[in-house]
């Protein structure tokens, strides 16, 4: 299948990629050192995905996507089996955001998400040049972790961005626009979760259900402030636990931007990821004032799917049977999800058993080969 | 023993093959004089003492088998809750034993009547079987605090409402009771028959609340017995106490009598916790991962850095990484007495599998049983810091809970809950 080949470290092209990520989005963009190619602009808009051009030069690349439509999109390059080469997140409606990636020789797909739900809109991108080396699963494994630390580091921006209009809109007291903004914010949230919950107090803090809180401490939090607004319809009161919940936001996106994981994280990230989908979603307990608990199913599945495709270079080398196994099951997953869809979101999750027992299935199909990713990248 | 037996011996009667055995005395007396506990526990098929000055089923080396029922009383007579306990104590005392209940038992009664006995363990030996009682606090006062049965001033201050615990995910359905009934013993169906045959006897008076089947002891009660496994694949109960560390037993496990209340001296309080594990998450956890939330080896059961399951545990000791080998929150470090002020308890808890969730997953887990002095200084701090740090929650839920006064043992002559009442 696809060597896994690179020219340059993929870290170096991390540090141009978090730069720009991290700098103002309005600004004209500027080539990147060495390249002479100039950038790629993406148009995108709710129906289209439109790329100046689909063939570039190995080595690093840049994206100008701008939103010419009216929903908040999302850009991906992915490599064989939606592996994250880069993207850039939130993207609301007429702005411009540079994401600049390092591609080595190889086939891809550009991908523009409008309303960041579903496959996207895909073509192909074809990075051409010198035929690049074969590296080692050693190197395979560790530029793993540097791609998985830069998908942790684009959705904690995310997050932090979309949990502050979250904030902005239940302390304006509007509180339509709070509950379209619940599930969407939580979804950056969900997919780097045991990344968060690593941070020991915060995620109880951020996170906790009802019946997670002990007499004497007080219950805070994303779910605090959905009861309010799914069983009062109102944002009174609300307004400390949104100041409490960006606070402490903030202070996992920093944690978040600095963590440093190992190979074996990203698998057990994964695995647990999808614990998560199997014992809190699929029963809708996590949401259970909003019914948005789909959002979070799929973003734990697109989050463990990043971790594990991250891997993707070091699996295929090691055991490429596991590899098709794992690709043919997330689908499945995004599959039966997908049924759930409306518009740009999930109807409220209030399913028959019949349908709970469907998604338990495919959950459990696909948990059982992610969890057998860390024995197999350990293995020497 | 201290009393004639009365009733029909069951192995008696299997051998009699119909014959008109009125009262069968035969059968077990040359078996029941079992001079030890630890005998009891080598010996599956014969009867455990059921009067003494203890309740048997808490230091009894545990069975194999469970059968807990809790029961809400549905009457407001004080005097019927009497009767019924005389009758339940009468029964008991039977069954322990190896005998029908009845005058007649399960085959010898008129035939226009419905049996005694309901007949399921005709045949079979007394197993070992044990019945336990306790009182829960709906039994001293209902949920606005008024009096039941005028028990309400003899309510123990230890037998206090649980708080809720963190991540506490409890059903209503599978908590709590009036009354509740632990039954063990080496034969499950001699467990189901002595729930089923006491919740006969009590219609009119109980109603059943609950009932938990368990297919395995996860604990050990005694040094004569091995430490079996919980549905993890991990040994339970290794540090637990024993029925040999008697000195142990007074300052942690028999209520005594400066503690009070009169009625509960040589009693027990009994804490009852559904404990979910979702095993098929768990069953995709690495190995390692696996004893580092227990720490402990998942063959041996030697505590990390050991290499014999007894071996004193080490919880200062660092691998070679730097890290504790028994990680902060390993589950073995936040339950240990040296965490805990002390506290320990007497731990007899099943593993269970009540078919199927409808989600294709195995409801399955522990059905936790645990004794102790005082719950506010033992159960309560200790799950209260298991709640908040143990890795172990990941896997786990707490799906019900109950607490229960279990008093001192029966006298030849008397009944359960007779000191209660008196």
């Amino acid at each position: 299948m696809n060597p896994i080949t690179t020219r340059r470290g993929l870290a170096a092209g991390t540090v141009l990629l978090l730069a720009a990520l991290t700098g103002c989005a309005e600004e004209t963009p500027a080539a990147a050192p060495g390249d002479d190619t100039g950038p790629v602009t993406v148009k995108a808009s709710d129906d289209g995905c439109d790329l100046s051009r689909r063939d570039v030069k190995s080595g690093t690349s840049t994206f100008s996507v701008s939103n010419g439509g009216s929903k908040v999109t999302e850009f991906y390059v992915y490599a064989e089996g939606d592996r994250v080469m880069g993207e850039v997140e939130n993207i609301g409606p007429g702005l411009k955001r540079d994401l600049i990636v390092e591609l080595p020789t190889g086939k891809y797909q550009a991908v523009c998400k409008p309303g960041m739900v579903g496959d996207g809109i895909r073509g192909d991108l074809t990075v051409t040049g010198e035929a690049a080396a074969q590296v080692d699963t050693d190197t395979a494994l560790k530029d793993a972790t540097v791609s998985y630390q830069r998908y942790v580091n684009s959705q904690a921006i995310a997050l932090e961005e979309k949990t502050t209009e979250f904030v902005a809109a239940v302390k304006a007291g509007d509180v339509a626009k709070s509950k379209a903004l619940f599930p969407v914010s939580r979804t950056y949230w969900e997919r780097i979760e045991p990344v968060a919950e690593s941070f020991g107090d915060l995620d109880p803090k951020i996170d906790a259900r009802v019946n997670d809180v002990e007499p004497g401490t007080e219950w805070t939090g994303y779910h605090r402030i959905e009861q309010a607004l799914w069983e009062k319809n109102s944002t009174a009161g609300m307004t400390k636990y949104a100041d409490q919940l960006l606070v402490d936001v903030k202070t996992v996106v920093a944690k978040a931007k600095t963590v440093q994981l190992n190979p074996l994280q990203l698998a057990n990230g994964a695995k647990e990821l999808l614990d998560e989908v199997a014992t809190g979603k699929i029963t809708g307990e996590e949401d259970r004032y909003s019914h948005t608990d789909l959002w979070d199913f799929q973003a734990n599945v697109e989050g463990s799917q990043a971790a594990i495709q991250a891997l993707r270079p070091a699996l295929q080398q090691r055991d490429a049977a596991l590899v098709t196994t794992l690709d043919t099951n997330f689908k499945a997953v995004f599959a039966a999800v997908d049924k759930y869809r409306v518009g740009d979101g999930f109807k409220p999750y209030r399913p028959t058993e019949a349908e709970r027992r469907e998604l338990g299935n495919v959950v459990d199909a696909l948990a059982e080969p992610v969890s057998k990713v860390a024995g197999v990248i350990a293995k020497k | 023993m201290s009393e004639p037996k009365k009733g029909i011996s069951r192995r008696g009667l299997f051998g009699a093959a119909g014959a008109a055995v009125a009262t069968g005395v035969a059968g077990y007396a040359a078996h029941s004089v079992l001079s030890s506990e630890e005998s009891q526990a080598a010996d599956t098929s014969g009867p455990v003492e059921f009067h003494g000055q203890h309740q048997a089923g808490i230091v009894t080396p545990a069975q194999d088998r469970l059968h807990f029922a809790t029961f809400d009383v549905t009457t407001d007579k004080r005097d019927q809750v009497i009767a019924l306990l005389k009758e339940w104590t009468a029964a008991a005392a039977l069954m322990t034993a190896g005998r029908d209940i009845g005058q007649y038992g399960a085959v010898n009664g008129p035939a226009e009547a419905p049996p005694e006995d309901t007949g399921e363990a005709v045949g079979l030996p007394p197993a070992r079987l044990t019945l336990t009682i306790g009182f829960g606090p709906s039994f001293f006062q209902d949920a606005k605090g008024n009096d039941r049965f005028g028990l309400k001033a003899r309510r123990p201050a230890a037998l206090v409402d649980l708080p809720h615990f963190i991540g506490d995910n409890l059903d209503p359905a599978r908590s709590g009771g009036d009354i509740a009934v632990q039954a063990c013993s080496d034969d499950p169906q001699v467990a189901v028959h002595a729930i089923r045959n006491l919740a006969r006897i009590g219609f009119g008076t109980t109603a059943v609340r609950y009932s938990q089947l368990g297919f395995g002891r996860t604990s050990s009660t005694s040094r004569a017995q091995t430490t079996p496994r919980n549905l993890f694949g991990f040994k339970d109960g290794t540090n637990n106490l024993k029925l040999e560390d008697t000195a142990k037993l007074e300052q942690q496990l028999w209520v005594q009598p400066e503690d009070g209340p009169d009625w509960m001296v040589g009693g027990s309080y009994l804490v009852a916790r559904r404990i979910r594990m979702t095993i098929e998450t768990w069953d995709r956890t690495s190995l390692s991962e696996q004893e580092l939330i227990v720490g402990r080896g998942k063959g041996t059961g030697a505590p990390l850095g050991k290499s014999e399951e007894f071996d004193p545990i080490d919880f200062e000791a660092k691998g070679a990484d730097g890290e504790l080998k028994i990680a902060k929150d390993a589950h073995i470090r936040l339950a240990h007495p040296q965490f805990n002020n002390g506290a320990e308890l007497l731990r007899r808890g099943y593993n269970f599998v009540d078919g199927s969730d409808g989600l294709g997953r195995l409801d399955a887990g522990l059905f936790f049983l645990a004794y102790q002095r005082d719950p506010r200084k033992q159960f309560i701090p200790i799950q209260r810091q298991l709640a908040r740090s143990d890795v172990m929650n990941e896997y786990i839920r707490h799906v019900g809970s109950g607490i229960f006064a279990c008093p001192g043992g029966v006298p030849a002559g008397s009944f359960w809950g007779e000191k209660l009442f008196g």
